[in-house]
Parts: structure tokens; sequence; C-alpha cells
């Protein structure tokens, strides 16, 4: 039995892999914002076969709030071996460029906590030396443009913290897990036009709890963004300057 | 607006023209499921097939299946669906124990067979018109396992069909016959009926993933000829006659479900649907004519379906259920012709007191659903101001 926290809960993608870990009978503790969705998410998940469901309800904006939320999460499920960091907002682009603390804000909800949370993870984990941490960063992050390069920015950071956090801590037995979505057919992504390219909840959500199981180090899901990215980050800037994107 | 969950109607009733659909696929979450008694509180976009799914393997399953499990449990009781067991079993609004109705003046009424009962009775079968069904409390039936067992005995005519559905009512939960449209004559109303109940089995199921059409063809595969070769050996194949036969009931139930986007056979013009049920004292002559007509068309298709209702009440107000014989059959769209060959089983079907069935219905005129349906007026009352749907303009005669 895995006992797991997810950070960002009552994502999408986060609900449809926390179902399969609930399939596989492990516990689960959920961190979100909204208590009545969490609330809704943990009767599924035990109902699904979750061992056991219990959750928090935090804006992760609240730094100095993390370690307790570790902490309890811990305690109520016997300890912690896994962590999925799914949250996140989709940046209004415009809005970012015009105002600094606006940048900032979309930044920290994005990278920053994120980034408080692996550490704090990190040191947990190096010292019980096993443990799995999986952060959701995206394709966005492998290239910044112009359409969302402060979300991209942020997922970039996500991108090299995981790396490195991946080095320092593979010989400690725990594994890191970066994985990059392209485009997922979620709320966040409500106001899109969805095509050919889109996926589900459900398929990325089983990608990633297997990524998690065997600890794969970089998932692009579905994995054909693997390939695209490659072509996109191929080519020169003095070209990709001039691109809408 | 009109709540939409996954879109497997055959017509207009989950459908909006120039308004608004809520997707409900969304609101797919288990809420609490209770092991001993079986009673499962779901939101109202979860797939029968997320049932079966989860609770099949702990030896529970939906108390009454319609011909596929791609449908959510909101629009099973919006069309208050019926299976193979209606005989036994009703349609689905009988296990229904309680639901959550969200009105668009924000209200939000919890209705049971007893409390809100108006509420409960309109809202069964009432096609999504009366607001939007948020939660469901509904009671699963025990199985031993996901085998049927039972046996399939050709039948000569209908005469057979009634004798054979006569007998096999009391002693099995499940009875269904398939009907040789193409067949006239001498041969009228052949077909083939097969019947089963639940079987335990340690056995584990070994089923193959579905297949799917892959593209639609130009034009129909499904014509005069291929249905009258299908048909000939649909009906003369061993597997027609056997005395004890064993089917995962995934076959059994759903056969459809195998193979994904099956209704692209149809090609780009698609096909209609027609579900009539007609009282059990005018059900064999009026059969009849229709298979006659059917057959002289030579429009039909080998997707047909035939079998008695039971006498159990439907609980809704505008349900289809009633007691007779219920036959279902699909037709490619050939235009016009085939408008005209369905109007004609419809005057059959209103000569004989019956009634088609509004979840398959896509043409029907507004005369017609009125006779069939008396009680839409009584039902308006109930309808959300703010909701509506293609179907209901149309059978009421309001423009959109």
């Amino acid at each position: 039995m895995r006992r797991i926290i997810i950070v960002g809960a009552t994502s999408a993608i986060a609900e449809a892999t926390a179902r399969e870990f609930a399939a596989r009978g492990d516990a689960l503790f959920l961190v979100g914002r909204s208590q009545e969705k969490l609330q809704a998410i943990a009767d599924d998940l035990k109902v699904r076969g979750a061992s056991k469901v219990d959750g928090h309800t935090l804006d992760l904006r609240d730094l100095k709030q993390l370690p307790a939320v570790l902490d309890e999460a811990a305690a109520s499920l016997g300890g912690l071996d896994h962590a999925l960091i799914a949250h996140g907002t989709l940046s209004d682009q415009k809005a970012c460029e015009a105002s600094v603390d606006t940048m900032l804000d979309e930044f920290t909800i994005n990278a920053v906590s994120a980034m408080a949370l692996c550490t704090e993870l990190a040191n947990r984990f190096e010292r019980q030396g096993r443990g799995v941490i999986a952060v959701i960063s995206s394709v966005a992050g492998d290239r910044g443009r112009g359409s969302n390069y402060v979300y991209g920015a942020a997922k970039a950071t996500l991108t090299a913290f995981t790396s490195g956090l991946r080095q320092r801590l593979h010989s400690k037995g725990v594994r890191v897990v970066t994985i990059k979505p392209g485009f997922v057919s979620t709320p966040m992504t409500a106001a899109f036009k969805k095509g050919f390219l889109w996926a589900s909840p459900q398929s990325v959500g089983k990608a990633i709890a297997n990524a998690m199981i065997k600890g794969t180090p970089v998932l692009y899901v579905p994995w054909f963004w693997r390939w695209i990215m490659l072509i996109i980050k191929s080519v020169p800037e003095t070209v990709f300057q001039r691109v809408k994107l | 607006m009109l709540a939409f969950g996954n879109g497997r109607s055959y017509g207009d009733v989950c459908l909006n023209d120039k308004g608004t659909l809520l997707s409900t696929r969304g609101l797919d979450r288990f809420i609490a499921f209770d092991p001993a008694s079986g009673v499962l509180e779901c939101e109202a976009g979860v797939l029968l097939k997320e049932i079966i799914d989860q609770f099949l393997p702990c030896g529970w399953f939906p108390p009454v299946s319609p011909g596929t499990a791609f449908v959510t449990v909101g629009g099973a009781i919006a069309n208050d669906v019926h299976g193979k067991n209606h005989h036994r079993a009703g349609s689905f609004g009988n296990h229904v124990l309680e639901f959550e109705l969200q009105r668009s003046d924000g209200r939000v009424l919890r209705c049971t067979p007893n409390m809100n009962r108006e509420w409960f009775a309109a809202t069964i079968g009432g096609l999504g018109l009366t607001g939007l069904i948020r939660k469901v409390k509904m009671q699963l039936r025990r199985v031993p396992g996901p085998w049927i067992r039972g046996d399939s005995h050709r039948f000569a005519n209908l005469r057979e069909f009634f004798q054979l559905a006569r007998e096999s009512d009391e002693d099995y939960e499940y009875t269904v016959a398939w009907i040789d449209c193409s067949a006239a004559g001498a041969h009228l109303g052949r077909g083939v009926f097969m019947r089963g109940n639940h079987l335990a089995s340690a056995e584990s199921p070994k089923v193959s993933a579905p297949l799917k059409m892959p593209l639609t063809p130009p034009f129909s595969l499904v014509n005069g000829l291929s249905l009258k070769l299908f048909n000939q050996l649909y009906f003369h194949r061993p597997s027609a006659q056997q005395d004890d036969a064993l089917w995962h009931y995934r076959p059994f139930f759903y056969p459809l479900d195998s193979i994904l986007e099956w209704n692209r056979m149809y090609g780009p013009n698609g096909f209609f649907q027609y579900q009539c049920v007609v009282p059990p004292d005018a059900a064999e002559p009026a059969l009849k004519d229709m298979l006659a007509q059917i057959a002289s068309s030579a429009m039909g298709s080998f997707l047909v379906v035939l079998k008695n209702f039971g006498t159990l009440p439907s609980l809704g107000m505008l349900s289809f259920p009633r007691p007779g014989a219920t036959l279902a059959l699909d037709f490619p769209n050939r235009g016009p012709k085939t408008l005209q060959l369905l109007e004609s089983l419809d005057a059959i079907t209103r000569n004989a007191r019956g009634a088609v069935y509004p979840a398959k219905d896509a043409r029907m005129s507004a005369a017609s659903f009125q006779q069939y349906f008396p009680a839409w007026r009584e039902f308006q009352a109930y309808i959300d101001p703010k909701f509506s749907s293609s179907f209901w303009r149309r059978v009421t005669g309001i423009s959109p």
C-alpha cells in the first residue's frame, strides 16, 4: 500500500491519477483550496477502493503552512512515500504583462510553491531513504513562447528544479518524476478549441500513475509530445522570434 | 439549456438546437456504496459501464440494462430506460431511490417516491426537461458473476414468439428476440428467442477490447442485398438453436458496445431507429402489419429487437414502457422514402393505441406524440422555465 499526498488534488489530472491509486487500494491525503470539492473527491476515492482518504484545505501561496500540512499528512497516513504536486493555474498572459504583481503571483503559484514543497518532501524522503516525488510541469516549459511565457517560465523552472533534485536524490533511493503534459481537456483548458492533439485526463492520469510506480524520470504525456517539443526546441532563435506561437 | 449525458439517445431528446447543452460527464463521482445492501449513491454523469466495472467484481450489477452501457445514470432516468428484464424488474426508474434535482432558479429538490413525489414522477422519463439531475441514489442488483446462462430457440412466426415469451417470463430474468425483418410470406415474423439468468461461476471473463469502425464508408453497408444475406445466415446459424448457452454479460447485454462507433456503418446519411410498444391484445396483428410493410419496403436492418414488456407500472409521468410488445429496429436513412415508411408504422401504432419511444425518435409528428403521451399537458407544469430540447419543441409544436 502506497501512502500518497496529492497537492492540487481537485485538478482533473490529479483526480484521474488519484483514481488509479484508489483502485490499487492505496492511502491518499488530498490538498486543495475547495473543501467542498475535496470532500466529493474523497468520497469517490473511498468507493473506488482507497484504503484511506484524508485531506486539508489550503491556498498554496501560504508557504509557511507547508511543513505543517506534510506533518499532518504523514500523521494521518502513518507515513508518506509518494507525492504528486499537481496544482497550478493557467496564467492570463496579458494580465501578467500588464502587472508585475500579477506576474509574480502567478510565478509563486506555479513555481515557488512547488519548489518549496519539493524541498520539504526531498529532505523527509532522503531521511527515510525512499520515496517518489512527481511534479506536473508542462511541455510549455520546454521553450518560452510569446503567448504564455510567464506560465512557460514557471514550468521551465520546475523542469530544471526537478532535474537537479533527481540527481541529488538518485543515490538516496528517492525517485523524482517530471511530468510534461501536452494539451489535456480539463476545466483549466475549457475555453480552448479542442483538436486531435488533445488528451483526456483519464489517459493522462493512468500514464502518470504508471510513471510514479516505475520511477520514470521524465514523462511526456501523451508520448508524442516528446517529439513535437524536440522539433520546437530545435528551431533557431533567429527564426523562432519571428513566429507567432 | 438542457443536460447532455453521453449522447447515446438516437434522436433529438438530448439536443437543443440554438440553445445551450450542459455536459454532465464531469459529474462522474461515486458518493457512497453500501456493499451489504447494494445501494449506490453517485453523481448523474456516471456511466453504467463505470458502475459495472467498479461493482461487478464485488457482485453487484445495474438493476436494468439498456442495449448499451455507455449511458449516464442521469440519462437512464431522464429516458426511464428498460432492458431485457422488464417483465421482472420494470424500468430504470423503478430502482431509483432518490435524486437531487437542480432547478435554474437555484432551488435543489430532493426527490424520492414519497418526498416531492410529483417532481419524482415528472423527472423519471421527463427527458431532462425538469432541471438538472445532479445526484442519484439507486438500488443495484446482486449477481453471482459476469455470466448469463440460458438457451436460444428459433421461432417460425409471431404466434410462436408470444408462446415462447409466455413460457419464459416465469423462469427467465432476461428474455429478448431477434426478428428477421426481411422475411415475408410464410416466413413473416420468424426469428430467434434468447433467454437467460445470471450464473455463478468462478471462471474469470476474458473479453477482447472493442473494435472500432475506422471510418464512415461513403455509402451505407446496410442495403437490401446485405440485409437478406445477413438475416438468412443469422437465422440459420447453428447457435441460433441452443439448449444450453453461456454468455458473458457484455455480448449478452451490450452486443454493439464491442464495435465503437458502429453507427458509422450506415454511411454519411446515418439511420433512424424506430421503437414502439403496442398493447397485448393488439400486439400480434399490429406487429404482423408492421413487419409486412417493412419486408416489402426492403429498407430494414439486421438490428431488430422484439420483447414483451411486463406489467410493473413505470413511475414516470412520460415513461415509455407499458404492458405490451415492443419492437425496435434501425432503418438506413434513404430520405423521404424512409420517413414515409416510418409514418406508416406510426399509423399502425396509433391505431393499436401504442406509443413510440422518444429516446429513439427523430421524426414523429406532434400529433402522434400527443396521442402516445397524453400526460404531456400536465407534465408541462414541471418543465424548468430555462430548459428545453429540440425534441420537445418539435413534438409540442413550439418553434425555437
